[in-house]
């Protein structure tokens, strides 16, 4: 049954590859609804189990920082496709899995979008689990933040050997009373705790700093004169050059490498395979376009959009073409782009664009923060094309972009420019 | 003469942007060069007397519980405030608590201020999505509605507008929100005044004519905003 659902999935994969499709959901959807109780069965064959990896905003750039230092040790399955419901994971398995059904991987980890993270332990309870934060995100998926924790609270019900806690999210710490597995926290020192808000504390609530001894600390952010940041790993100070920018960045680093101790690496294998890790898809990803730099910077939620405003702080750009969608995916509420606050943009860019189907909304948005929009263009590729040729050679120009643009965005960026 | 915006529970009862509804007050009166001031209202704090307008948002159900006794204290004073013409803008979690009670799905009754004569009963059901409001005074409010509470008119109130069915108050009778003299209950989020910028202004405008002021409002360029309430109806729910 398994070498058939293995088949069907790899089937289905290069039939959408000949279609010229994408389609990492379809495979592992058609192998779930014919040969259910594969993935059960395929990851319970992994000698070292299953790594979930989930919470509002950080998973796809963390799981690959988990991924990458797990690679050190052993041989990692990962669904690196961006498709984080339960299906993704399928698809991720079959494609990987030998024609003969073998599956040729001591460990798999796993990103999963909170509510797919709850089914998916239903099925596959995990050995591990990292849970990074909750923050206000796709309300109209999910109703409310509390309901999420719920989510986060199950997974973590459901994990066997070592659940990873953000410590300085009260909502993830409080976790640990939901799981018999091991718990273990990250954190980040008292002093850094401002620049990591809770979603309380973005909203008006005052900073609080944890009490639970992490096993690892993020001890210093990068700077003009240190660009590495700091952690504390048990009791080994270590100094990391994160390829992946901003201070989210930093932090999901610490739980990368707390989780990464659960499995047995080192202080210094740590150290050094964070280093190798490069951003993940529109995570910051860099392309050169015509000696234009451009940068693409996902954003999900007000958390998010915040965190990768702050990666400007050191790096001034000429232009800023900002892509709100609004299909299922982006969420269609787009009422979240209020809990932003864009005022210090304009001494950031030079120049801002807004795109996407809800272009006129973000115009407004900037309008009552005071930065004036230079267009509107409803089209994301036409918008990103004319900022780059609004910049002369060697400018820069970054592109906040919602999830379904991000996917055009990035095609039209890898045609018409190289990843650098 | 300075206006003064009142947001109550800014960090408890804002969960889907309504903190955007004081940013466009504002900055609309600010943009006229009328002088304005925000006065953040939380559990204990006094609401000035002096209050013109005041706002409150959406929360989640576990804030509303937190701030479920704050709120009922203010009850007699929030009604005078009403009687007296102060206009407030109350959205979802807001609008539930100014009117008599809500009756949880587990029948638990949590008593409302009373100051609007609604009713509320909680639904498994939510209705979320899209949605638009056809009004007489404002033209058409456009936003975003998520709530699972349903709400009924009592007679001492006039519904904010209409809208389709499935929709607004409680899927059925086609209304949405609540008015009573200048205070005004509905479930759009959207912010609702970012993309009904008429509607705005007739707040600021009520508010004027309340303190005996000049209400007459230079015209602003809203053309976006316009362009934006456009599209957002076009849009799936």
């Amino acid at each position: 049954m398994d070498l058939l659902a293995v088949w069907l999935g790899k089937l289905t994969l290069a039939a959408l590859r000949l279609l010229g499709r994408r389609g990492n959901a379809l495979p592992g959807l058609v192998v779930e609804k014919v040969v259910p109780g594969f993935l059960a069965r395929a990851m319970a064959r992994l000698p070292e189990g299953v790594v979930v990896v989930t919470g509002t905003n950080g998973k796809t750039t963390t799981t690959k920082m988990v991924a990458t230092l797990l690679g050190r040790r052993y041989r990692v399955l990962t669904n690196d496709t961006g498709s984080n419901f339960v299906r993704g994971t399928i698809t991720a398995t079959v494609e990987r899995a030998g024609w003969t059904g073998r599956l040729p991987y001591d460990i798999a980890v796993f990103e999963l979008d909170e509510a797919w993270a709850v089914r998916f332990v239903a099925a596959v309870p995990p050995r591990r689990a990292l849970l990074l934060n909750v923050m206000r995100d796709q309300l109209d998926r999910f109703g409310e933040i509390d309901t999420t924790a719920r989510l986060l609270g199950k997974v973590a019900a459901a994990t066997t050997g070592h659940v990873v806690l953000n410590r300085d999210d009260e909502r993830v710490a409080a976790l640990a009373s939901e799981t018999r597995a091991q718990v273990s926290y990250y954190g980040v020192v008292p002093e850094l705790r401002p620049a990591f808000p809770t979603d309380e504390e973005l909203y008006g609530g005052e900073i609080t700093v944890a009490q639970q001894p992490a096993v690892v600390e993020l001890t210093r952010l990068p700077s003009r004169t240190e660009p590495r940041i700091g952690l504390r790993i048990n009791s080994t100070a270590v100094d990391v050059t994160l390829r992946a920018e901003g201070p989210h960045n930093a932090q999901n680093a610490a739980g990368a490498a707390a989780l990464a101790l659960t499995c047995g690496l080192t202080e210094n294998e740590i150290a050094a395979g964070l280093e190798l890790v490069s951003p993940a898809f529109g995570r910051g990803q860099r392309f050169d376009v015509d000696g234009r730099n451009v940068v693409l910077q996902l954003v999900k939620n007000p958390a998010g959009f915040r965190q990768t405003l702050h990666t400007l702080d050191d790096a001034t750009a000429d232009v800023a073409v900002v892509v709100i969608n609004d299909d299922y995916a982006d969420g269609r509420d787009v009422s979240w782009l209020w809990d932003v606050d864009f005022s210090a943009l304009p001494r950031a860019v030079a120049q801002v664009r807004t795109s996407g189907t809800r272009a006129a909304d973000m115009a407004v948005r900037l309008r009552y923060d005071d930065v004036p929009v230079i267009a509107v263009e409803p089209d994301p590729e036409k918008a990103v094309r004319q900022a780059v040729e609004s910049v002369p050679a060697g400018g820069q120009v970054v592109v906040f972009s919602t999830y379904t643009a991000m996917w055009a965005l990035h095609a039209v960026l890898q045609r018409i420019g190289s990843a650098t | 003469m300075t206006i003064t915006l009142v947001h109550l529970y800014p960090r408890e009862m804002n969960i889907y942007g309504d903190t955007g509804n004081v940013v466009v007050l504002r900055r609309r009166l600010e943009w006229r060069h009328r002088d304005v001031r925000v006065v953040p209202v939380s559990v204990g704090d006094p609401i000035p007397t002096d209050a013109d307008i005041v706002l409150g948002g959406g929360g989640q159900d576990a804030a509303q519980g937190e701030i479920g006794a704050d709120f009922a204290r203010r009850g007699p004073e929030l009604r005078a405030m009403a009687d007296d013409g102060v206009v407030m803008l109350a959205i979802c979690g807001s609008y539930q608590m100014l009117g008599h009670e809500f009756v949880t799905q587990d029948g638990h009754r949590i008593a409302g201020v009373g100051v609007l004569d609604v009713t509320t009963h909680g639904e498994a059901e939510r209705l979320i999505g899209n949605n638009w409001v056809d009004t007489p005074d404002a033209g058409r409010l456009v936003g975003y509605e998520n709530h699972s509470g349903l709400t009924e008119l009592g007679p001492g109130v006039r519904p904010l507008g209409t809208t389709e069915p499935g929709r607004g108050n409680n899927g059925r009778d086609r209304t949405e929100g609540a008015v009573r003299d200048n205070v005004i209950g509905t479930y759009l989020h959207g912010p609702v005044l970012a993309k009904s910028p008429r509607f705005a202004d007739d707040l600021l405008r009520r508010a004027l004519r309340r303190r005996g002021a000049d209400d007459e409002l230079e015209p602003l360029d809203d053309a976006l905003a316009e362009q934006a309430a456009k599209v957002a109806v076009t849009r799936p729910r």
